[in-house]
């Protein structure tokens, strides 16, 4: 049978050929287009869904005048300026809440990378060191236990200027968890690794570069994604009581002038922000410990 | 011819209350280019004199020295090919030989003779083709390669080598061994491996210095192997001196000194 087939095959080779070609290419298009579906049905869809059947009992919920909050239409009646342009500037004080959390996020970038910075630095020599680990330990173990807000008065008293005692309060808030994993990613450095650098002889410096960072890595970023975390917390609550420019003073004084809607709104740009900010930190977490975890 | 000295070193380990000696009284001396296989039954401490020779651990009486002088320190000068290749998984093949290379040879060559060196020992284990690659994507034997071509990579005095090939296949352990061995040929240098494997010690050794079983574990004999190199595998399999050498390690280590696994 095959050989039959052999020899029939050479004729009309040109023609099936041509189709074979083309066949493909023409499959291929409903294939990417069929997987985009099914993305979009299996990921995309649940959310949405949800999203809307949780606004429709939220709207049917809170409309009618004797509900005390306000339904999603009314959030979008009172506040439409907040939501369609985040970066307005029509004053001082009266500006997007996109700028707003700029603000914020300026004074966590400082508050956290000083974190980042020293937490990894005090993480690794207590990884290092079992007898430092014993003494600060327990410390830092009631330490993280303080809530941030606790911190501030302390901090204003120490500062006597609302900005700084911000971002020390996100510093110190974000610090533990950093301390914490690295260490805990120091001392899981495998032996075999402690030996290939005593062989090399590379010094504390070079060891903590090529060695300690790149093996503690997924630690460390886990730390990271956490205290980055706690940071956006802080910087809210913070700014509640400090005053000035950030998303967090805005809900106050939304409060205080019985804007309630637009705190609404505000609730949204946190939680899609720190959102943001967990991704971002998971994911550059992921690119730099890429071949670590393996 | 005394290149490496090993004088009367003994090893205890301190813990949970009590002193386990490990080693014994281990005296050898090691010349020049020599190819040396140490073997014993598992926990004969086989790693722990190796380990002292490396430097990676203190003696705890006597002394090691190496051209004279006293070793008491982990040194490129001792590379160490260790059981389980302990590459680092995050950088890639050339970046693994890199670290040892610039580290060696950071102040004494130039950065295009070190690429150059690079290249050279990683084609020494036949890897230049796997360079921009990580660890966790070749084999395990093209790991252990990459492990040796790092270890040659620092121009050791000795090339100390623990087990390398224990965790590999039998074939892929063939093809390491003539590497080695072909390695050895062109570089003449001295070379202490540590190895369960009768016929890899007998194949590769000049000599072959064989452990009892510890704890307190010393040397119990070493045996010259008297055959001329190059060696190749088939042609020994019937080679008398091969065969004799073969049954006189067998008889060492399961006629008088049987390993005995209940006593702890």
């Amino acid at each position: 049978m095959s050989v039959t087939a052999l020899k029939t095959t050479p004729g009309p080779a040109p023609k099936p050929a041509a189709q074979v070609m083309s066949l493909p290419v023409t499959a291929k298009r409903p294939q990417r287009l069929a997987l985009v579906g099914r993305f979009a049905a299996e990921r995309i869809a649940p959310p949405v869904v949800v999203l809307i059947v949780l606004l429709l009992i939220w709207q049917v919920s809170f409309s009618g005048g004797t509900s005390g909050l306000p339904a999603p239409t009314d959030v979008w009646d009172q506040s439409r300026d907040l939501i369609v342009d985040p970066f307005f500037v029509y004053g001082t004080q009266d500006i997007g809440l996109g700028w707003r959390v700029l603000t914020s996020l300026e004074r966590v970038a400082y508050g956290f990378g000083l974190a980042a910075v020293v937490g990894v630095l005090v993480g690794a020599i207590l990884g290092q060191s079992a007898l430092m680990m014993r003494g600060f330990d327990p410390i830092f173990q009631v330490l993280r236990t303080v809530p941030p807000l606790a911190w501030l008065p302390i901090s204003l008293a120490a500062f006597m200027d609302s900005r700084p005692s911000a971002i020390f309060v996100i510093f110190i808030t974000a610090i533990w968890p950093i301390i914490i994993n690295t260490a805990a990613g120091v001392r899981a450095i495998p032996q075999d690794y402690r030996n290939v650098a005593a062989v090399l002889r590379l010094n504390q410096i070079e060891f903590f570069w090529k060695i300690m960072v790149p093996s503690a890595a997924p630690y460390i970023f886990s730390g990271l994604r956490i205290g980055v975390g706690l940071s956006w917390l802080a910087i809210v609550a913070a700014e509640m009581l400090t005053g000035g420019v950030g998303i967090g003073f805005f809900i106050w004084d939304a409060w205080n002038s019985s804007r309630l809607t637009d705190i609404i709104v505000a609730l949204v740009y946190i939680g899609v922000t720190g959102f943001v900010l967990d991704r971002l930190v998971g994911w550059i977490g992921r690119v730099v410990s890429r071949g670590t975890t393996e | 011819m005394k290149y490496l000295q090993i004088d009367r070193v003994c090893k205890s380990f301190t813990g949970k209350g009590r002193v386990t000696e490990v080693l014994s009284d281990i005296r050898l001396t090691i010349g020049k280019g020599e190819f040396v296989s140490i073997i014993g039954h598992s926990g004969c401490g086989k790693s722990t004199l190796l380990n002292l020779i490396a430097g990676l651990t203190e003696v705890t009486t006597g002394g090691i020295k190496l051209e004279g002088h006293e070793v008491n320190a982990p040194g490129p000068d001792r590379a160490v090919v260790f059981q389980n290749h302990s590459l680092l998984p995050w950088l890639t093949v050339y970046d693994n030989v890199k670290l040892a290379v610039t580290k060696v040879f950071g102040s004494s060559k130039s950065k295009a003779e070190r690429h150059d060196w690079i290249m050279q020992t990683l084609d020494l284990v036949q890897m230049t083709h796997a360079a921009g690659l990580r660890p966790g994507e070749i084999s395990g034997g093209m790991r252990q390669r990459v492990g040796i071509a790092r270890a040659l990579a620092m121009e050791p005095k000795i090339l100390l080598l623990d087990e390398p090939f224990g965790a590999l296949d039998a074939l892929t352990r063939a093809h390491l061994q003539d590497a080695v061995m072909d390695i050895h040929a062109r570089l003449g240098n001295t070379m202490i491996m540590i190895t369960h494997d009768v016929d890899e010690a007998v194949l590769l050794a000049d000599r072959i210095v064989m452990m009892t079983n510890g704890p307190a574990a010393t040397i119990g004999e070493v045996l010259p192997v008297a055959i001329p190199r190059p060696r190749d595998r088939i042609a020994l399999a019937s080679n008398p001196d091969y065969v004799r050498a073969r049954e006189a390690v067998l008889r060492f280590l399961y006629e008088r000194h049987r390993f005995v696994e209940a006593a702890e």
